[in-house]
């Protein structure tokens, strides 16, 4: 399974690619099954849909690690059809409403071309601006074509990979999907290494909380995507809540709006970055969260620590992510890894909260 | 794929906003080339084709307009690396971000169409702020290199191809008015194996969003005997419903208002019900904000016609048409050349 830097590359497209809406992940569990079998010491599909694959260390006393990214991403579901080819939708998770009018989507299992339309600037009333409230946006299939009520819907993919920018729809969390699946390709001494591809992250971090449970680690790393609203602001105020920024490298977590970060291991993180020269920020501590907020509280508590892929334009249609933030959070993860594989004690002292 | 869609696909390669639209004529002239007996470039650009008919000279002509241009945008400044746009016609931002597009600049730069940041608490602002757009193009590039590759002025452009939608639709970006050009292409292809007197001037204008000034040049240089234009109209669906709108599927729509002439729609509808050509009559009662105006008040003035098909979701990158729409208003072109006689001019009544 070594995969070449192209490959790379081309197994993000196909990920972000998918559609998956929280509660409907198949096209993503289908993908990373089939990426993985055969590369890993167990491979499986949990309760929710969570995939979970098991890389065992070597030595004789081992850590189980969790490692967390989210199939899940926000979008759209069907709940009536006004006429035939006219569907009525609500929206599944935080996505940025503000996108809605004048875009392609795709419907339910066969990926039904629709468009969801606007009325044209010329019959806008003097004076209105043309701004709609989601609840009246219809998505039209065209006549004679039908959806499910509960099907789900979201932006048509157009995945572009190009001067080591990546523009695409759900950066968030296919950057981290695609990031779990590079990391699974090493083994860790003194590591159980158990990769949870979770579902339902945007609607509450549910897929991971079960899993935590499932698998009761000494500790766990989340990978998500987190925003970086980098630019200029839109009331031109000084930007001094940019959350994170393009090109800055990984995002490393202390706080969000769920969790407070275990400190023991946002510092094991820290110094693996200074120790291989990885280029790091710490994520400011604001709104969002990751899917900590589940595994945190799981069973008698877990520590976590989180690291995202800063992405501008987050639950848009396109988004923009850059390769060498991605690049550094893989390097970073593996480095992180491998000082935790040398003090295989770590996660027990954690645990005991010593 | 059916050839209509085939033909509009090959039609929307290209971006063609006001004032830029030779990608788009550089693709449609070896069509007409294949097709009439004689094809020129007006000086704004405008592209001519000559089906010459068999009548006695002088033979009277007609002109079928079809504006080539679509609405667009325009690079208008650059903010810390972000970049501001001003519309090249009647754009409604609310649609726009969330679009892919190139920027034409010293190099093709892609991008996404964007909305800025908003403080945290604060309500996240929309497209349009009073009446000034909103909205930003980011090619995730740093401010010198975006300076470096793009200047105000550039083109850009929704990088989205048109794909086809169940029962013969299809949807995509500037089919307003590609869809006018696709009708008049099939119009020239059917009268190559048909007999018509009257010489017919097929014309791709430029600037019609914006000015009608490619077809009130062109409609100067030829002065022809009649004008007609073939552009986009309403189309009816979820949240569109009234008199402005028509059924996408129905057929094209024949104008009556004073921009077209009443003998010329008389014909018009005559023919199309000869030939069972599905129709509705689309009432214009002032201005038909389209190249008609223009054509209808060039030199001493023309008898005009206006035909529309119908397009959902207009100005969007979400057009939607019916592809038999573009067929019933190239076979209704046709029929109606065909049927024009060679003493047309002078049977056209002013008062029936």
């Amino acid at each position: 399974m070594m995969s070449t830097r192209p490959e790379r590359i081309l197994l993000l497209e196909q990920l972000c690619n998918a559609v998956a809406v929280s509660g409907d992940e198949r096209e993503v569990r289908q993908i990373v099954l089939a990426a993985l079998d055969g590369h890993v010491d167990d491979l499986s599909v949990d309760p929710l849909g969570s995939v979970i694959a098991v890389k065992r260390g070597t030595a004789r006393r081992r850590t189980r690690v969790m490692l967390s990214a989210h199939m899940d991403e926000v979008g759209l579901m069907i709940v009536g059809t006004d006429q035939p080819g006219s569907l009525r939708f609500e929206i599944v998770g935080g996505l940025d409403t503000r996108y809605l009018q004048g875009k392609r989507v795709l419907v339910g299992k066969h990926r039904l071309p629709g468009v969801i339309g606007a009325i044209p600037p010329h019959l806008l009333p003097e004076g209105e601006s043309g701004k709609v409230d989601h609840a009246s946006l219809r998505i039209e299939l065209g006549p004679g074509a039908s959806a499910e009520i509960g099907d789900r819907a979201a932006y048509e993919p157009r995945t572009r990979v190009v001067g080591g920018l990546v523009f695409a729809k759900s950066i968030d969390d296919r950057i981290g999907v695609a990031t779990l699946i590079e990391l699974l390709q090493h083994t860790y001494r003194a590591i159980d290494l158990y990769a949870v591809f979770s579902v339902q992250e945007e609607v509450g971090a549910r897929g991971a909380w079960a899993a935590a449970q499932r698998i009761d680690p000494g500790l766990a790393i989340v990978i998500d995507a987190t925003a970086a609203h980098d630019q200029p602001t839109d009331d031109d105020s000084e930007n001094t809540w940019y959350n994170s920024r393009l090109g800055f490298g990984p995002a490393v977590y202390a706080a969000d709006s769920r969790t407070i970060y275990d400190a023991r291991l946002v510092e094991l993180v820290r110094s693996a970055a200074v120790r291989r020269r990885i280029p790091i920020q710490t994520r400011q501590p604001t709104r969002g969260g990751t899917d900590a907020g589940g595994i945190q509280r799981a069973l008698s508590g877990i520590p976590c620590v989180a690291v995202s892929v800063p992405h501008r334009y987050p639950h848009s249609p396109i988004s923009i992510a850059r390769i060498d933030d991605w690049e550094n959070t893989i390097a970073l993860l593996e480095a992180s890894l491998r000082i935790l594989s040398r003090t295989p004690a770590a996660s027990t002292r954690a645990r005991r909260g010593v | 794929m059916n050839a209509t869609a085939q033909l509009m696909g090959e039609l929307l390669a290209a971006e063609g906003p006001s004032g830029r639209e030779s990608e788009v004529v550089k693709i449609l002239e070896p069509m007409w080339r294949a097709l009439a007996n004689r094809v020129e470039r007006s000086r704004l650009g405008s592209l001519h084709a000559l089906k010459r008919g068999e009548g006695r000279e002088p033979r009277p002509s007609l002109m079928m307009a079809a504006h080539i241009d679509s609405i667009g945008m325009m690079v208008s400044g650059n903010v810390g690396g972000l970049l501001t746009v001003s519309p090249i016609g009647s754009v409604n931002p609310y649609v726009l971000p969330g679009l892919p597009v190139i920027v034409h600049g010293r190099r093709e730069v892609p991008g996404v169409v964007t909305l800025r940041p908003s403080p945290p608490g604060a309500v996240p602002k929309q497209a349009v702020a009073g009446t000034a757009p909103r909205i930003f193009v980011d090619t995730g590039l740093a401010s010198q290199q975006v300076s470096r590759f793009i200047r105000v002025g550039d083109i850009v452009s929704i990088d989205l191809p048109p794909v086809g939608l169940e029962s013969g639709h299809m949807s995509g970006r500037a089919l307003d008015n590609r869809a006018g050009i696709a009708a008049l292409t099939l119009c020239l292809e059917q009268l190559s194996t048909e007999r018509h007197s009257w010489d017919v001037w097929a014309v791709a204008t430029t600037q019609e969003e914006t000015t009608y000034g490619g077809a009130a040049t062109s409609a100067y240089a030829l002065r022809p005997d009649l004008a007609l234009a073939v552009d986009t109209t309403f189309g009816k669906g979820a949240g569109a419903d009234g008199w402005h709108y028509f059924e996408v599927g129905g057929g094209p729509t024949l104008c009556v208002g004073p921009n077209m002439h009443p003998g010329l729609h008389a014909r018009f509808r005559q023919v199309a019900e000869a030939q069972q050509i599905p129709h509705s009559i689309e009432p214009v009662p002032a201005s038909s904000e389209s190249d008609a105006m223009a054509l209808q008040v060039t030199g001493d003035g023309m008898p005009t016609m206006l035909l529309c098909i119908p397009v959902r979701n207009m100005h969007t990158a979400v057009e939607v048409v019916a592809l038999r729409d573009v067929e019933e208003t190239a076979r209704l072109l046709t029929a109606f050349v065909v049927s024009l006689e060679p003493d047309f001019l002078s049977r056209m009544a002013w008062d029936t």
